[in-house]
């Protein structure tokens, strides 16, 4: 346990070796949020509610998700590709632990580092022009906390899947873009689910992408409540452990296939 | 008791060969072909505790993808490994805790933080003890010199400075077995001298087996007692050092620089009999006679009482030549 905590520990001071990029982030944040704000405040044009959601509620949606994304967001699979090509993942594999297990501690260490220096700051931004409204119970923020923590495990297990392929075709830059366009598009991050036709909300029942950001994003506007946010956190969980299966069989399956390059 | 031992190791590789052509890589797109290349061939080998073993060959005669079989990276086609008592790739994470590993061209420190983060993180993940990490760390970074070092980003280092360190970082854990992949690289004179001496210095304080692979054949005459020696796949000598230079190696080089232009035909009449061959040397009116042994004394005194010299010069035959040699020839004799 001590060396993945090493590990979150030395993910910040290498998030803290490029700090600029940060700020710049923070920045692009709030512009993605504001466009998203007043994109929607023409679409309700003064209509009180769509969708069951009303507009402040549907600011709230958007502010969350986006600033939720920062925490859950990494760039795993990218990584893995890159150390695939370059043959870096040789240097991984003499070291005595899980490359997986520590790809994802990595991520656990950007996405604290960017809920703390990124998406708390930035909510602060956001709340003094826009009107969110918070939850005031403290049982929805805790639900909120576990679902968020649920969406990065979901998340960065895509990522690392989406890596382990790379063991397979090298390059997947196609691949990777894809999955993330995707990711981004069905999860609910841009549109709330329930905006979307009836097929497609049942067809998007069998992926897990809306485990991602739809439920917490949900939970934190209290759209959904009582039993929905136990159903969404089940959900959430249970993909959390069905896609433990394809990783580990892909993954050694993919140990067998190494080919390390450059000598 | 054996550090390693290899049995019959066999590793293949499925290699894509791409048609030529924009046709061809249309066809590509739909169907692959693949070829099949033997990068470790059968080979059988073992090194005992303490040893320190020169891995040679040319480029892309196996000698990495051997090295990254040992340390349970790569996973064996066919064949028996044993390291330190452990099946590697079986075993991995239990197995690489008793190996130190140099990529010589592949840095394992972090490229953006201080040399001292890597080496605490890489404290934590062997779970080295303070305790243990102040005597034996306080020892390697000594004798590398690289105290001075330690509170800098690995980007802002010379690759010299940052090969010492990378090599510290692979002995955090005192592994009793260090594998040394082209450690030497492109590091100037110094800095080789200085690592050669701290890795035979290593091996006599705490008996660490060495297996390394390089090019530089200075390294090898500087280290190993035994070589063993690859080509395409192949094992083609393993032994001593001293028995590849008695057996191919044999008799002296004797640089001549003459005074006036000579011609071949003329020193090859004049020390007919010996069995000498001559070349001509790189530089104007300078012959090198490739001599057997025990003939030298009787060729100089042949060409110095037929010729003026300015200069003459014995070497014996140089390692990298007995390599090359080999080499050209493909296979050891005898």
């Amino acid at each position: 346990m001590d060396k993945y905590m090493e590990m979150v520990r030395i993910r910040f001071l290498m998030m803290l070796a490029y700090r600029t990029n940060y700020y710049t982030g923070i920045l692009i944040y709030a512009i993605n949020i504001a466009a998203y704000y007043f994109l929607w405040s023409a679409i309700y044009g003064g209509k009180s509610s769509m969708q069951g959601m009303s507009l402040g509620q549907m600011t709230t949606y958007v502010a969350i998700s986006w600033l939720a994304r920062a925490f859950y967001f990494n760039n795993l699979d990218r990584e893995i590709a890159m150390e695939i090509r370059d043959g870096k993942v040789a240097v991984e594999l003499i070291r005595p632990y899980s490359y997986l297990g520590m790809k994802a501690v990595q991520g656990l260490g950007e996405g604290l580092f960017r809920l703390f220096f990124l998406s708390l700051p930035g909510l602060l931004v956001v709340s003094l022009f826009l009107p969110l409204q918070f939850p005031g119970h403290a049982k929805t923020w805790l639900s909120f906390g576990l679902s968020l923590l649920f969406s990065f495990i979901i998340f960065s297990e895509l990522n690392l899947l989406a890596g382990v392929v790379t063991f397979f075709t090298f390059r997947n830059e196609g691949l990777l873009r894809a999955k993330r366009f995707i990711i981004d598009l069905f999860s609910g991050l841009i549109l709330p689910l329930s905006f979307y036709p009836d097929w497609a909300q049942r067809a998007m029942m069998y992926f897990p992408f809306q485990a991602i950001s739809y439920i917490p994003s949900m939970i934190i506007t209290e759209s959904f409540k009582g039993a929905a946010v136990r159903d969404g956190l089940l959900l959430q969980a249970t993909w959390c452990i069905v896609l433990l299966f394809p990783i580990g069989w892909l993954w050694r399956a993919a140990k067998k296939r190494l080919v390390v390059q450059g000598g | 008791m054996n550090a390693i031992e290899v049995e019959h190791l066999r590793k293949e590789f499925k290699v894509h060969i791409s048609r030529s052509g924009l046709v061809g890589a249309f066809r590509d797109l739909w169907t692959r072909r693949y070829t099949l290349v033997r990068a470790v061939d059968d080979i059988s080998f073992a090194v005992k505790q303490g040893e320190i073993v020169g891995y040679i060959g040319e480029n892309g005669a196996g000698k990495s993808t051997t090295i990254k079989m040992l340390t349970g990276i790569l996973t064996p086609t066919s064949g028996r490994i044993v390291v330190n008592g452990m099946n590697p790739h079986k075993e991995r994470e239990k197995f690489v805790r008793t190996i130190g590993v140099v990529f010589g061209q592949r840095s394992q420190l972090w490229w953006d933080i201080a040399v001292q983060e890597s080496f605490r993180l890489l404290k934590k993940v062997y779970r080295v003890s303070d305790e243990q990490y102040r005597r034996h760390m306080g020892e390697v970074i000594e004798m590398l010199e690289i105290g001075p070092l330690l509170d800098k980003p690995v980007r802002k280092l010379s690759l010299g400075q940052r090969m010492r360190c990378e090599l510290a970082a692979a002995l955090i854990h005192n592994p009793p077995l260090l594998f040394l992949d082209e450690p030497t690289i492109g590091l100037d004179v110094l800095v080789k001298l200085n690592i050669r001496q701290f890795l035979k210095q290593l091996n006599e304080r705490y008996g660490t087996t060495i297996l390394l692979t390089t090019h530089d054949m200075s390294d090898i005459e500087a280290l190993c007692e035994r070589v063993i020696m690859l080509d395409e796949g192949k094992i083609i000598y393993d032994g001593s050092l001293e028995r590849l230079k008695e057996r191919w190696g044999q008799g002296k080089r004797v640089a001549f620089t003459f005074a006036e232009a000579v011609t071949a035909a003329f020193l090859q009449q004049l020390t007919e009999g010996l069995g000498v061959a001559w070349k001509k040397g790189e530089q104007s009116n300078v012959w090198v006679a490739h001599v057997p042994p025990g003939g030298v004394p009787e060729v100089v005194s042949r060409v110095a009482a037929r010729c003026a010299l300015q200069d003459i010069r014995i070497h014996e035959v140089p390692t990298e030549e007995i390599v090359r040699n080999i080499y050209e020839e493909g296979a050891v004799r005898g």
